[in-house]
């Protein structure tokens, strides 16, 4: 199958992008200033990040959408207010999670991005949940820019009035160049930001007027690196079939309103998982060395026995040291456990620590 | 005068009478991106031609250092333990990684000069 291009393609390269395939698309690892230059402009000004290979599902419907798709996800979405977000889940029946996305509720329905890897089979799953009932559309039409970063409200601010009195997961429709763009305040990085839905044609107008305003573009490398710091999951490594929202202490995620009576998808799993504990847990893991310990990486206890796996782990920049997460038998997870993580056959002394490494500076909103 | 040669696995290695200092290329450096961990061989410890002599990381992967000639270790470069990124900033040569008591001189023999290499890195990057 050939590699598909995003809408940015062109600028990436302007910028000297190294490419990587990634979900079947070429997408920039890094510009030529780096890794960590990158990061950390981000954290310290504003970074953009393409993620128009991340799929945008628009499911359109009313009362009864609502009531279907609560028969899938854990969330009260009778009670999501318009324009107003969730970070979520598609679990299959054992409660394994097969992607997380964020819904957002529109006027017409729902707007769900979801992983760029997983973004057609959840669309073949939700299809099939939802009995084929409802219009569906994965936009192709449409890009996808993150602009994160403490900058970033007033540049883009600067490019699209408004954006400013937008809360923390919540988004609306404004206008750029007299196309409809709908923008959310939020992200992967633990920064203040916004991702901005906008026609393929006008995604390259954008970015370069943001990179006019002072934003630089930031490749996945980075976004891996602020993620990771900022404690947040990535599908097909910290997150999979074979883990479940409680296992992956996400439960934070999971509507109270919901818990009591169930009738979502893996429902009683997830149930008898928050009555009983589970058997094994995801955590912060943090190096005492400089020594990285990268996913698969086995963690033991004091007792050289093996209790878990690495699922993520990377250097910090902003951090300045390596960070780590993964999952570990549920009685090691308690903050400050000495653990041991085994590098290149040796085996290097770490600490189970609270997420995240770096902390969140987002905009809060009042609800 | 010292003579610098340059391996198939981007180290590069100065010879000055039987003690050879080795490190890696700038061109590797460019290819790894921003280094942000080093690990060195043991002082005291014997290395030998083509095996691992330490390991640099990038915020992506890790790669193994291979040693171009066997000797024994005298020296490693603490510096760039302590902040790997000198790395990125200098590879060639004060970013050296560490000193060899070198076992058999004609092993340079069959490593590159500084113009082959030049052309090697710019074909292995194609």
């Amino acid at each position: 199958m050939e590699t598909k291009k995003t809408s940015l393609y062109q600028l990436h390269q302007d910028c000297n992008a190294k490419f990587v395939e990634f979900a079947g698309y070429q997408m920039p690892i890094q510009y030529s200033e780096g890794i960590v230059e990158e990061h950390k402009f981000t954290r310290n000004h504003s970074g953009i990040f393409d993620v128009s290979h991340m799929g945008q599902l628009f499911i359109y419907g009313g009362d009864e959408l609502i009531k279907d798709l609560e028969k899938i996800f854990p969330l009260d979405l009778k009670n999501l207010k318009l324009n107003h977000s969730k970070y979520s889940f598609l679990m299959d029946k054992d409660a394994g999670i097969q992607d997380d996305l964020i819904i957002t509720k529109i006027n017409e329905g729902f707007l769900i991005i979801l992983n760029a890897a997983c973004k057609n089979n959840d669309f073949k799953i939700l299809k099939e949940l939802l009995n084929e009932k409802y219009k569906m559309v994965l936009d192709e039409n449409r890009s996808l820019i993150a602009i994160q970063g403490p900058k970033s409200s007033q540049i883009l601010n600067d490019v699209i009035d408004g954006v400013n009195d937008l809360n923390f997961m919540s988004g609306n429709w404004f206008l750029f160049d007299n196309q409809k763009v709908y923008i959310t305040r939020s992200g992967y990085t633990g920064e203040d930001g916004f991702e901005i839905s906008i026609l393929n044609n006008f995604a390259d107008k954008l970015t370069r007027e943001l990179i006019d305003k002072g934003s630089k573009l930031v490749g996945l490398g980075a976004r891996d690196t602020l993620r990771l710091e900022a404690g947040l999951c990535l599908y097909g490594h910290d997150l999979d079939k074979d883990k479940t929202p409680v296992e992956a202490n996400l439960k934070w995620a999971i509507s109270k309103e919901r818990i009591s009576k169930g009738g979502f998808m893996g429902s009683d799993i997830i149930i008898k998982q928050l009555n009983n504990g589970v058997t094994k847990i995801r955590v912060g893991i943090k190096p005492e060395g400089r020594v990285i310990a990268r996913e698969k990486t086995k963690i033991f206890n004091q007792s050289d026995v093996h209790i878990g796996e690495i699922t993520s782990g990377t250097f910090g920049p902003s951090v300045n040291g390596p960070v780590a997460m993964g999952y570990v038998e549920n009685k090691f997870s308690e903050k400050n456990t000495k653990v041991f993580l085994e590098v290149r056959g040796k085996k290097h002394a770490a600490s189970v620590c609270s997420l995240p490494f770096y902390k969140k500076s987002y905009v809060k909103g009042s609800n | 005068m010292s003579e610098v040669k340059y391996s198939k696995e981007h180290e590069w290695i100065k010879l000055e009478g039987d003690v050879a200092t080795i490190g890696i290329t700038k061109h590797a450096t460019e290819m790894l991106g921003d280094i942000v961990f080093a690990e060195l061989p043991e002082k005291g410890s014997s290395v030998e031609k083509d095996g691992t002599a330490g390991v640099v990381e990038s915020t992506k992967a890790a790669s193994d250092v291979y040693t171009p000639v066997s000797g024994e270790v005298l020296d490693t470069n603490q510096e760039i333990v302590d902040d790997p990124s000198k790395i990125n900033q200098d590879p060639e040569y004060n970013a050296w990684f560490f000193k060899l008591k070198i076992k058999d001189k004609s092993e340079m023999d069959s490593l590159m000069n500084k113009e082959d290499y030049d052309k090697f890195a710019k074909e292995s990057n194609s």
